[in-house]
């Protein structure tokens, strides 16, 4: 491991400030995955920016009845956490589906929303990779690939984003707090996560050396019915092959008033089905019309040679959890 | 004297049979047990080495750049094909590491870095710039490959072919026939210790001594090898595995990390350690080879089985021939007039292949056994009943009779305990939801083996009693066995038995492999207390300040070939639930029942069972290596992506035994234990999931990629 400079910061002014004073520096947080791709030389930084005793361990109700999430809310904190679970229980199933216990008791809100993906050729110095090294092109296009991008994907990268987190929180519309070199802005956790494209170096938008504060999941999607599920090779501890979030507003009709579906495990970011929401609003969420939504946005899959199971196990997956949302309607 | 011991607590005799608590167990949970790569003697002048892996899968070095590895602080030399120290002869050639510029598969070692610390050598070998003449590799096996050819020999010294009558005209007179191909991937040990060894050289001249400690299943094989590359007599070698974290054969034999280990002390002058990171496992220690086996069976239809044939395609590596003899167990088996066994290897760019937890059997069985179900489904006949119905009266292969074979009480006390009888063999009819629900069944066997060992056991002034075998304990209460089956034969209570195992220091005594270390040491072990016992027996008055000792060597009567056919047999029945959406397979109960000669330890035993049946499950679901096509390696290399089942995986899982008396095995009546746990297991889910699903998969492993597919 190259070595590095190491700085605590006690404010979240101190840690942007002490990130934009050392060139390479990368704020730690759980280090789950940080310090896994140190020891394999895949991240070099200058200066690590310990921001894990930052105030920002808290959820916080807010007037409207959302949640303000703080950055270094654990995982397994955020997951139990009383009124996640109540108002949201599609975002603690996906981190209760998540790596392990002992990863979630450190892994953080920010962090995992920042964790790269799990590629093996991407964790592989000896490999190509262009999100790694952009421009020795992508050895998972014609080599080991069956876990990778049937969505999204480019010619430059079909890396998957690895989070379940993520998948829920998008589904909820959740915002993600950003603190910059520049001020404070706010980005909706849809916009956070990039497609690959001709730069798949860059995971998300955010700028250098601005800071996750917190993630604010918001009122109109508190409460409502809500529900997690992935498809993964083994009952715990692994990636999912695919993964959906669902929430689901339905009118006093049955009709759908409002819907919020996210793919996971196909594509370089969660991935937001605008396609099928579009088709289901307004509709009656009978299976198949359920059905013929999710097509809808799964006939926008580009498989790869060894990954075509992704599509109909995607499509299983988000018609089981729409149709017992619907069907669990009070 | 290093040699390790631990004091045994007390149990009620006699000590053979009864469930006595692994000894060394508290000394694990709490952590004071040293493995190779933390031992307590670490001195404050260690060095620490990290290889540095090939990066091409075919070709030769043309290059080796070490001038920025060298600048870095820290580093103390950078060992390259050119530089490194001439090796003696070995044995396998996978150890003749830094000996010349070929690549005979990417992952091979080209150069090792040394350093002051473990961070330093890391970075210093990432800095070592290697430079390749590369050609093009091919890792994938196919069945009808043409570089294919039958070796004389598989692995254990098994021929490669063999033939009784006509296997084509039985199949072509047959009224019921099954000719079916199935596929196993490469797969990976990794024991929950990554490999790992320290070197220290002390002396000059004639007093040269090297001593290691190494993550080994056998200390003595190591110190062989040792000697052989080092040019040293055996004697100035020293070996020391004292507690060894699972190998799963893969530390079965000496690995590269030793030499390296070995080769930088001496290069450096520095003790050194070498720690092998996960992500080098895959292509260094072995793996099981993949496979493709055709199975063909013969039968009337009365099920009774007219010719067996199973014909295997696996591949080997450019270095070493190694062939996975998984059409062996067919030797076994069944009756049947006419039989054809068979094995092709293919060499490739690929690691080389070894040992993996119950070699030929456990992917042999998987295809034996999952055809005997395609059969019985062909018959409409019982599963279990098929199997009764070709009890062979001998062992087919060779006409023996058998030392005991209790397959049908296994498979009818099996039957008994899982409720067997109320099942509807109808497949695809049990649904609940979202999931389909089925149950299957499988044989397993394994074969006795037994080596020759020496041991001592020393009757102490103090009364206490001293028992002295390298034999190694990898996990499976090797320790604790053999200091019962001593109590017994001294017949005292196992509470005043020391047991020093692991190291070269003590009694010479082969590894632990094979499920044989309990047969070969404990041969040894009971040998020394009887002759003990009887000269103690005969001693008068007080016992001189050194002890009495008596000293055993077992080479005459455990290398003894007997004019018997020595097998522990099994039967695994599985009920599994096919999630139909999904296509995820989930076992929800696995039963095994074994016939294994005397249960020695039935706390340790029921240990070794469960866990070979863990890893069968393991076999059947989640895990498997990706031969990378493009790039010419196994892309999992990670617990992360190599999946062992994790703790949610693993449901009821039990195991029970029938009481077997065989007087032709050992003083202790035993068989081994160590890989039938694995055997069948693979074929019992894999039959539940035909039960459930109605669709017969015939490529392991049953992954939703695999399964949802098939199900639409």
């Amino acid at each position: 491991m190259k070595p590095y400079g190491y700085v605590r910061a006690t404010s979240v002014e101190e840690a942007t400030a002490a990130h934009a004073a050392r060139p390479g520096a990368r704020y730690l947080a759980g280090g789950t995955n940080l310090v896994d791709l140190m020891k394999h030389g895949v991240e070099e930084p200058g200066t690590l920016v310990d921001v894990s005793r930052l105030p920002l361990d808290t959820v916080e109700e807010l007037p409207d009845g959302g949640l303000r999430v703080g950055a270094t809310v654990r995982n397994s904190d955020l997951a139990a956490h009383p009124l996640v679970r109540e108002r949201y229980p599609v975002l603690s199933q996906a981190l209760l589906a998540g790596a392990s216990g002992q990863l979630r008791n450190i892994a953080t809100t920010g962090g995992n929303l920042l964790q790269r993906t799990r590629c093996p050729y991407f964790q592989d110095t000896a490999m190509p990779c262009n999100k790694r090294e952009p421009g020795t092109g992508c050895g998972a296009l014609e080599g080991v690939h069956r876990d990778h991008a049937v969505l999204g994907h480019s010619p430059h990268c079909v890396a998957t984003h690895p989070s379940d987190m993520a998948v829920a929180l998008a589904a909820l519309d959740a915002t993600v707090h950003l603190h910059g070199p520049d001020g404070e802005r706010t980005v909706p956790v849809t916009g956070f996560h990039r497609s690959p494209g001709d730069h798949p170096e860059r995971d998300t938008v955010i700028r250098p050396g601005e800071l996750i504060t917190s993630v604010v999941l918001p009122a109109a999607t508190a409460g409502l019915p809500s529900a997690y599920r992935k498809a993964r090779d083994r009952a715990s501890y692994a990636f999912a092959l695919a993964s959906v979030a669902a929430v689901l507003d339905l009118a006093d009709d049955g009709t759908v008033r409002g819907v919020g579906l996210a793919f996971g495990g196909l594509a370089h970011r969660p991935w937001r089905a605008r396609l099928a929401e579009t088709a289901l609003l307004g509709a009656t969420p009978t299976d198949r019309a359920i059905a013929h939504a999710v097509e809808a946005e799964l006939g926008l899959a580009q498989p790869l040679r060894d990954n075509a199971f992704k599509v109909p196990l995607a499509h299983n997956l988000a018609c089981r959890v729409l149709s017992e949302l619907a069907a669990d309607r009070p | 004297m290093h040699s390790t011991r631990a004091r045994v607590p007390a149990a009620p005799a006699p000590a053979l049979g009864a469930a006595t608590e692994r000894v060394e167990g508290r000394d694990k949970v709490t952590g004071t047990a040293r493995y190779a790569g933390e031992h307590a003697h670490t001195p404050p002048d260690c060095a620490y080495a990290w290889p540095v892996p090939a990066t091409v899968a075919r070709g030769r070095v043309t290059g080796v750049d070490t001038s920025a590895a060298l600048a870095l602080p820290g580093t103390l030399a950078v060992l390259t094909p050119g530089t490194a120290p001439r090796l003696g002869e070995a044995d396998d050639p996978t150890l003749a590491v830094l000996q010349d510029d070929a690549v005979p598969h990417r992952g091979w070692y080209v150069a090792l870095a040394v350093a002051e610390t473990l961070p330093d050598a890391r970075a210093a070998a990432r800095a070592v710039r290697v430079t390749y003449a590369t050609e093009p590799h091919d890792v994938t096996l196919t069945e009808h490959h043409p570089d294919a050819y039958r070796p004389d020999l598989a692995n254990g010294g098994q021929p490669a072919f063999r033939e009784r009558g006509d296997i084509d005209a039985a199949l072509a007179a047959a009224p019921v026939r099954v000719d079916v191909t199935y596929r196993i991937p490469p797969l990976h040990n990794h024991p929950m210790e990554p490999h790992a060894a320290f070197a220290r050289w002390d002396g000059e001249g004639d007093g040269t001594h090297l001593t290691v400690y190494d993550s080994s299943q056998g200390a003595d094989p190591v110190r062989k090898t040792l000697a052989a590359l080092f040019r040293l007599p055996e004697d100035r070698v020293t070996v020391v595995s004292e507690h060894v974290g699972g190998g799963f054969g893969s530390k079965g034999t000496p690995r590269p990390h030793v030499v390296l280990a070995a080769m930088a002390a001496r290069h450096t002058g520095r003790p050194v350690k070498l720690a092998l990171p996960r992500g080098h496992l895959a292509a260094v220690v072995g793996h099981r080879a993949p496979t493709i086996q055709r199975v063909r069976l013969a039968a009337g239809r009365d099920g009774t089985l007219l010719g067996v044939g199973h014909e295997v395609t696996t591949h080997t590596s450019r270095v070493k021939e190694f062939v996975e003899q998984a059409g062996v167990p067919a030797r076994v088996m069944y009756a049947s007039p006419h039989g054809l066994t068979d094995h092709h290897v293919v060499p490739l760019d690929v690691p080389t292949p070894s040992w993996m937890r119950a070699p030929g059997e456990a992917p042999g069985m998987y295809a034996l056994e999952s055809a005997m179900d395609e059969l019985a489904e062909a018959l409409g006949m019982d599963p279990v009943e098929l199997r009764v119905r070709n009890e062979p009266a001998t062992e087919p292969d060779s006409g023996l009779p058998f030392s005991s074979r209790n397959l049908v009480a296994c498979l009818r006390e099996g039957a008994r305990r899982f409720g067997w009888a109320d099942r509807d063999p109808r497949p695809a009819t049990r649904r609940e939801g979202r999931w389909l629900t089925g149950t299957g069944v499988a044989a397993a066997t394994y074969p006795v083996l037994v080596t020759p060992s020496t041991a001592t056991a020393t009757a102490l002034h103090d009364g206490g009693y001293d028992i002295r075998v390298n034999a190694t304990d990898i996990g499976t209460g090797a320790r604790t066995v053999l200091a019962q089956i001593a109590a017994d034969a001294l017949g005292v209570a196992v509470g005043s038995v020391t047991i020093g195992i692991g190291s070269t220091r003590l009694p010479r005594a082969p590894l632990a492999g094979g499920s044989s270390g309990t047969a070969s040491w404990g041969w040894a072990v009971h040998r020394a207390c009887t002759h003990l016992a009887e000269r103690l027996a005969r001693h008068t008055g007080p016992l001189p300040a050194e002890g009495v000792t008596a000293s055993a060597d077992t080479t005459e009567e455990a290398g003894r070939t007997p004019p018997f056919a020595r097998h522990a047999f099994g039967a695994h029945f599985a009920e599994v639930q096919v999630d139909t959406g999904t296509g995820e397979v989930r076992v929800r109960r696995l039963l095994g029942v074994y016939a294994a000669g005397r249960i020695l330890n039935p706390r340790t035993a029921r240990s070794q069972f469960i866990g070979g049946m863990v890893m069968g499950l393991g076999m059947a679901l989640t895990e498997h290596s990706t031969a990378d096509p493009a790039f010419g390696d196994f892309a999992e290399r990670d617990l992360a992506s190599y999946h062992v089942p994790s703790n949610a995986d693993v449901p009821e899982v039990d195991a029970h035994w029938v009481d077997e008396d065989d007087p032709h095995l050992n003083p202790m009546g035993s068989k081994g234990i160590g890989e039938i746990g694995i055997v069948g297991t693979p074929a019992a889910i894999g039959n539940a999931v035909h039960h459930a699903t109605g669709v017969r998969f015939r490529e392991l492993p049953l992954t939703p990629d695999r399964v949802l597919p098939a199900l639409r």
